[in-house]
């Protein structure tokens, strides 16, 4: 059975959430497919493809997918931009989280079991900067560690050693990773050279395609000029490829006008659906730094970020739409990211300032439908430095992604990914994923609290482990990780209690986090005097 | 962007068959504007690369005084080639590492083959490390000339001493610079005068000299078959001994008198007997010189080495002709020459700016020196990584030191495409490659790495906080072409900006690295700043000086 409909048909309607739904995704590599050929093959025949959607700016995931249940203290931290209550989209079976009113595409793909949202993705010591934000996110680096390569630059090294030598080849004749737009960004930088196409090409993909750039002219050198640019499309391996790709696709859906994340994913989908291999395709949307003026005082269902997440909404339904007339919607999964949420304090000026963990959505058919985590915990009494902590780490994503449709096997994963993180049953791709078997876990099940609370000193933390690699950490209101009090595995299931001493602390919330295989959980304490 | 044109697949631009727009200045002194486009116009086509240091220095100096520091340096040669060869197989019995090996010659051919691997390395060390003066260039231009190629020459002494000629008269005396090559043990091995003797002419360097070396080929050239076997038995006798050196076998030569045809004016060159023999040689050479094509022939290859390989009959008559009777009126010396072209309204003219296609060697150590790569001062790791860029440019297809031909490299004679013929499907990639290689990874070896340092480059950038300015301030020294303000906005949202709209997201990381240059901040400005050189770099803009 498609596990999607087992989800839906085999869980109670009312607040499931299918993300914390239990199952250890074993990877059960079928001998005769999966895993053995990864082993056997220099890299894993696949025809998925990943979209990566990069909302540049910082998107304010508050507002993006809102907290229902904790709506008080919702509008109360940002009365001013707050989304009125009744125009929050609902979700199929999930009462307490809705979407911003401009989500109608996603509410819709949502409901159809198309969208995965995975709720406060981020990472321990968030960082605040536009720019080493973006390349920790890139990079899939720890935030204080610097990488110059990217999270695909290394799993495209992997999977096509030696690039760019000897390719294109029979193999693979087509860029592996194709960023629309003028230069390809750190994500698909290898470890060596950049295994995105703008990089190894001269001319940008739009130029490519269009043949647009700079005029030359009536000169020796607009001469010289035209002959270069003819060499260098000449020399680019890959413009017959991606021309014929383009050709062969005359008609394709609807797309929204005036939209340039539409335009870009329609080439997306032009290009997937005329042949090419290319595994990795990236589109960037900007405009997401919203500090002032993100709403219309009078409505604030509506203004820039309204306009901004309705343009990605229905790029992406278009694109999901369009994707699925021309026949290659088992092949596409696509992946929003920001470099970080925002605020959840409101400013004076209508706006929001850079922020931490922010919900991150995942789209397309084999995606596995649902709600991933819980709303982030807001307090009655939000101070301006607040933020919303960490649930999943944006690599746990990357790294799902990686295992459950490029079915790349764990030890090569580890490599690409630099360290171990936790599997979230994301996406369903038959050849490397089958049979997780049920997890008694229940997100609903209180699996991590402390005691007393509020606390002045010390409080006693108590967590449920089923065994395995168990992560209990500290964060502060501003989502940076204070203390690991356990990173280990246990032998078996059971309850534990540990002593936190946070004498040391400044008073404030401060969050508890466990981490137990794919499950996590965080619970809110207050330090008082 | 018209979001629907980039959607819709046109046909291929085409390459104009023609373009139009035509000059017809000449030698009058250029008096427009010194600003930093000239001074960069100038430092590309005479140096390798044009430093925004260097152009800063000369666009005070003004052009009178930027051309006397180009032509008329008067600095000392270079330290000699070393051993850096000795290894676990190979001991130079005569040179201990790190000493120079010219003064030591040998006929042991692995030794030699050693020598002259050296002698390649230390060439493009310095063209790497080149003054601010056009001696590089002409250098170059007299190899190319000659089309001396060391692994036919084979002795490395010799390879070093034919070098250091050409330096030495990089911009001397012309006819005097031919008569010490005819002559020289390096083009004598070359071209064969050692074998050339009386009983058994050996025609080879006389056809070249007249051909390749002084007076070309074309309508107006007209010497005959009889005149190359004349200069033929005029150049015979000459050899090398037993220390490297030539002389003049008296007992080789022939004594007969040489007879020329009316291009020469039916000059009879007397057949003299013992020493006096030798002096038939200045005195074919002075025949040679008496022909304007002489001064035109040099002139034309001049202009195609430093302005553009097309010269129409607008160009014939303003420049070449009136450069070339400077060049005779000046008794063949080549500083006058250098400098009439230099500082004429033809050279400066709009219509020769931007149009030159870099030479592998210009595009090789035009990038390192633009952007200022540091190497290591060891001579063992310097001479390995002169060593990998030389590599580079050779794959490129201009070995220095080891042209094709005698002909030279045939982008500067092959009609119709000249330097054109430097792109291709093979070699554009390969450009790319490199530029690629210096900006992300850079090369190591032995523990020392030569790389582009971006942000260096740009922290000695007058404005580097401000994206414009900064885009502006990096093409006024790399680029020549000049890019339409709408691409630049869009490179500089997409890289300097990620994507994002307002200006302030770059200056403000700029001034957080350049308040507290941490590794985390320094890596925010360096992944921009080498996404967008690389980006500069991959464009066909770039390969234009």
């Amino acid at each position: 059975m498609d596990r999607r409909k087992f989800l839906k048909r085999s869980l109670p309607a009312a607040g499931m959430i299918p993300g914390v739904i239990d199952g250890f995704p074993i990877r059960a590599f079928a001998a005769e497919n999966g895993f053995i050929q990864a082993a056997m093959l220099p890299y894993v025949e696949t025809d998925k493809v990943l979209v990566i959607v990069q909302l540049s700016g910082g998107n304010d995931g508050l507002n993006t997918v809102i907290p229902i249940d904790g709506y008080q203290n919702y509008l109360n931290a940002r009365r001013n931009i707050a989304i009125p209550e009744s125009g929050i989209l609902r979700l199929d079976g999930v009462d307490k989280t809705g979407l911003h009113p401009s989500l109608r595409g996603f509410q819709q793909l949502y409901n159809e079991g198309r969208m995965n949202i995975i709720q406060a993705v981020g990472y321990p010591l968030p960082n605040f900067s536009h720019f080493r934000a973006t390349d920790i996110w890139m990079s899939a680096s720890d935030s204080n560690t610097v990488i110059n390569s990217g999270w695909m630059g290394r799993y495209l090294d992997d999977q096509y050693p030696g690039f760019p030598t000897n390719y294109p080849s029979a193999q693979m004749p087509d860029p592996l990773a194709i960023q629309v737009g003028s230069v390809t960004s750190l994500t698909c930088q290898g470890p060596a050279v950049s295994m995105g196409m703008s990089i190894t090409d001269p001319t940008s993909f739009y130029n490519l395609v269009s043949n647009i750039e700079d005029p030359v002219p009536n000169s020796p050198m607009g001469y010289e000029l035209s002959y270069l640019r003819q060499i260098a499309r000449q020399t680019n391996k890959y413009t017959d490829r991606i021309r014929q790709a383009a050709l062969a696709v005359p008609t394709q859906g609807n797309y929204p006008a005036n939209n340039s994340l539409a335009a870009q994913l329609k080439i997306v989908a032009r290009l997937i659906k005329g042949g090419l291999k290319t595994r990795v395709y990236m589109v960037s949307f900007g405009g997401f730094d919203t500090h002032a003026t993100q709403v219309v005082g009078t409505n604030t269902a509506t203004g820039t970020h309204a306009n901004l997440l309705n343009n990605v909404s229905s790029a992406i339904k278009a694109f999901m739409d369009d994707a699925k007339g021309l026949g290659i919607q088992d092949r596409v999964l696509g992946m929003t990211f920001s470099e970080f949420g925002r605020r959840i304090k409101s400013n004076a000026s209508g706006g929001t300032d850079h922020g931490s963990a922010a919900p991150l959505f995942l789209f397309g058919k084999n995606v596995l439908g649902g709600l991933t985590g819980n709303n982030p915990t807001i307090a009655a009494n939000v101070t301006v430095s607040e933020n919303v902590p960490y649930q999943y780490d944006f690599r746990s994503v990357y790294a799902s992604v990686l295992q459950q449709w490029f079915c790349v096997p764990d030890n090569t994963l580890q490599q690409i990914m630099l360290k171990n993180f936790q599997s979230l049953p994301l996406v369903n791709n038959s050849s490397c994923v089958t049979n997780r078997p049920p997890n008694s876990f229940n997100n609903e099940n209180v699996l991590v609290f402390n005691y007393p609370n509020p606390f002045t000193s010390t409080t006693k933390i108590t967590f449920k482990t089923k065994g395995g690699h168990t992560l209990v950490q500290i964060m502060n209101a501003s989502g940076h990780v204070v203390k690991v009090l356990i990173e280990k595995e246990f032998p078996d299931s059971g309850t534990h209690t540990v002593s936190f001493d946070g004498g040391y602390l400044p008073q404030g919330v401060y969050y508890v986090r466990l981490q137990n295989g794919q499950i996590q959980q965080v619970k809110a304490m207050l330090k008082v005097r | 962007m018209d979001r629907r044109s980039f959607l819709n697949l046109q046909p291929e631009v085409r390459k104009p068959a023609v373009y139009t727009a035509r000059t017809n200045t000449g030698l009058n002194k250029y008096t427009g504007t010194w600003t930093r486009n000239e001074v960069q116009h100038l430092l590309k086509r005479t140096l390798f690369g044009s430093t925004k240091a260097d152009i800063d220095k000369f666009l005070a100096l003004g052009l009178p005084g930027t051309l006397n520091e180009l032509i008329n340096y008067t600095s000392a040669l270079p330290a000699p080639p070393l051993n850096d060869y000795n290894s676990s197989t190979v001991t130079d019995p005569a040179v201990a590492p790190g000493a120079t090996w010219v003064n030591n010659p040998t006929n042991d051919g692995t030794i030699n083959s050693l020598r002259r691997a050296s002698f390649k390395k230390w060439w493009a060390g310095l063209m790497i490390n080149q003054e601010t003066n056009i001696r590089e260039k002409m250098t170059l231009f007299w190899a190319n000339l000659f089309g001396t190629e060391s692994n036919d020459i084979g002795n490395a002494h010799w390879v070093y001493n034919h070098h250091t000629l050409l330096r030495q008269n990089a911009v001397g005396n012309y006819r005097q610079l031919i008569k010490q090559v005819t002559i020289d043990p390096g083009m004598l091995r070359y071209l064969n005068g050692y074998v050339n003797s009386a009983s058994a002419p050996d025609e080879n360097y006389a056809r070249e000299l007249q051909e390749l070396f002084t007076l070309g080929k074309g309508p107006t050239v007209q010497y005959s078959e009889a005149d190359v076997r004349a200069a033929a038995r005029v150049l015979t006798g000459w050899r090398i001994n037993a220390s490297f050196v030539t002389f003049f076998d008296a007992g080789r030569h022939d004594t007969g008198t040489k007879q020329f045809s009316s291009y020469y004016g039916n000059k009879a060159i007397t057949g003299k007997t013992g020493a006096a023999g030798a002096g038939e040689t200045d005195e074919l050479i002075d025949m040679i010189f008496q022909k304007d094509e002489v001064s035109k022939y040099i002139c034309r290859r001049l202009y195609i080495w430093f302005v553009y390989y097309k010269i129409d009959a607008a160009t014939e008559k303003n420049v070449i002709e009136p450069l070339a009777k400077i060049f005779r009126d000046n008794g063949y010396e080549m500083k006058p020459v250098l400098r009439a072209l230099f500082e004429s309204q033809h050279f400066f003219d709009v219509l020769n700016q931007g149009c030159f296609i870099k030479s592998p060697v210009d595009y090789v150590i035009g990038c390192l020196r633009e952007f200022g790569v540091v190497f290591p001062t060891a001579y063992t790791n310097q001479y390995s990584m002169w060593n990998y860029i030389r590599n580079w440019y050779a794959t490129m297809t201009q070995d220095v030191g080891d042209p094709p031909s005698v002909s030279g490299w045939p982008a500067y004679y092959q009609e119709p495409q000249f330097h054109e013929i430097w792109i291709n499907a093979d070699t554009l990639p390969k450009r790319n490659r490199f530029t690629d290689t210096m900006i992300t990874s850079g090369y190591s070896t032995s523990g020392q790495r030569i790389i582009i340092d971006a942000v260096a480059f740009v922290r000695k950038l007058n404005n580097p906080s401000d994206p414009n300015r900064l885009i502006d301030e990096i093409l006024q020294v790399i680029y020549r072409v000049p890019m339409s303000s709408a691409t630049k906005q869009s490179i500089k949202q997409q890289i300097l900006l990620s994507n994002q709209a307002e200006d302030h997201y770059w200056t403000d990381a700029w001034n957080i690295y350049i308040q507290n240059p941490s590794t985390a901040n320094f890596n925010i400005v360096n992944n921009r700043l080498k996404t967008l050189f690389q980006y500069f770099m991959n464009l066909p803009e770039y390969q234009l000086s």
